[in-house]
């Protein structure tokens, strides 16, 4: 049921939510990040990573803040490697994928 | 770190005319909460690899777990999920997943469940959990569907023990006959508290479509329940 269904488009309104990086996120880190605590940097809002707007498809994934669509990750998945940005800025975190 | 275990499908169930239960043995499962999910992998001979989250329907009876999927049209894999993979293969699990949008038994605060279309599924395993441990944490579903053909979990739902958490179907296009209620979509007034709520703030848990979920979310929202009470779980 909850698919990350290759109708959705990178520009499609519809999202998921923070939830559904669980599963993704798994691969770099040992406890449950969706319970994660979160401070928006741009508009303030406190949260949990569960709350996040998601939006796909895959193997991009891009959370976005609820309350002002700032960009608050980025997930890319490649064959070798699980790509993590954090923000909207340029730097980025690159893992090795087993 | 949550690991891929192999999974073998032990059976097959039809919930509605496009959603199917799967029932898969899991060897070495850990065990799960009401209201997680699991990514299913599938591998084929080319090594090609397509990934999807189902959600959980019911507590883990030792290593059997139970996934509710229903079928996107044109979608690459839930239809060979629901319809084609033998029963006796393999496929890929990864999970449980997920600590936000589930329901702990030992919770005692009253919880209202809000459920649009397949978005049922892990509302079920949060009812099926409750009903298993005993709660006395007072507990309602609120179920919107488009017709009477799309009701999952029909049976348990409406009769006999099944019926212990108070469930409402709300039927969206069409009503069943000598229903009393006209077909729409759900209202501030179908998100009433459970029996026995009183005052104590209530914990509400919305799954189903986007729109539905933003919808419903709002109805309670405007109804008094504060953000961090109302969890939401979406699906495409």
């Amino acid at each position: 049921m909850r698919s990350l269904s290759l109708e959705n488009t990178v520009t499609s309104l519809s999202h998921l939510d923070g939830n559904s990086l669980a599963g993704p996120l798994s691969q770099i880190l040992s406890v449950d990040p969706t319970t994660a605590w979160r401070r928006c940097p741009r508009c303030g809002l406190t949260g949990s990573l569960a709350q996040l707007h998601v939006y796909g498809p895959e193997p991009g994934l891009t959370g976005r803040c609820p309350g002002c669509e700032a960009l608050a990750l980025r997930l890319v998945e490649q064959p070798g490697h699980l790509w993590l940005q954090m923000g909207g800025g340029q730097g980025a975190f690159r893992f090795p994928r087993s | 770190m949550s690991a891929w275990h192999s999974a073998r499908l032990v059976g097959r169930r039809e919930q509605s005319r496009t959603g199917r239960t799967l029932l898969f043995d899991v060897p070495g499962w850990p065990g799960h909460l009401a209201g997680q999910h699991v990514d299913v992998r599938l591998s084929a001979d080319d090594g090609y690899r397509a990934v999807r989250s189902y959600s959980l329907a019911a507590p883990a009876r030792g290593t059997g777990i139970e996934l509710g999927v229903q079928t996107v049209p044109g979608g690459e894999v839930s239809p060979y999920l629901a319809h084609e993979l033998p029963v006796g293969a393999e496929v890929e699990v990864r999970g449980p997943l997920g600590g936000w949008f589930v329901w702990r038994p030992g919770q005692e605060d009253p919880v209202l469940l809000v459920a649009g279309g397949c978005g049922i599924v892990p509302l079920m395993g949060m009812v099926r959990s409750h009903r298993l441990e005993g709660s006395r944490a007072p507990m309602r579903l609120v179920y919107s569907v488009r017709d009477p053909g799309q009701v999952w979990y029909r049976e348990e739902l409406t009769t006999g023990t099944g019926a212990a958490a108070a469930s409402r179907i709300l039927y969206t296009r069409q009503a069943p006959p000598g229903s009393s209620r006209p077909p729409g979509h759900i209202g501030a007034g179908d998100l009433l508290p459970p029996e026995g709520a009183g005052r104590l703030p209530v914990l509400c848990f919305v799954c189903g479509p986007t729109g539905f979920v933003e919808h419903a979310a709002g109805l309670l929202s405007a109804a008094g329940h504060a953000p961090d009470r109302i969890r939401t779980e979406r699906f495409g």
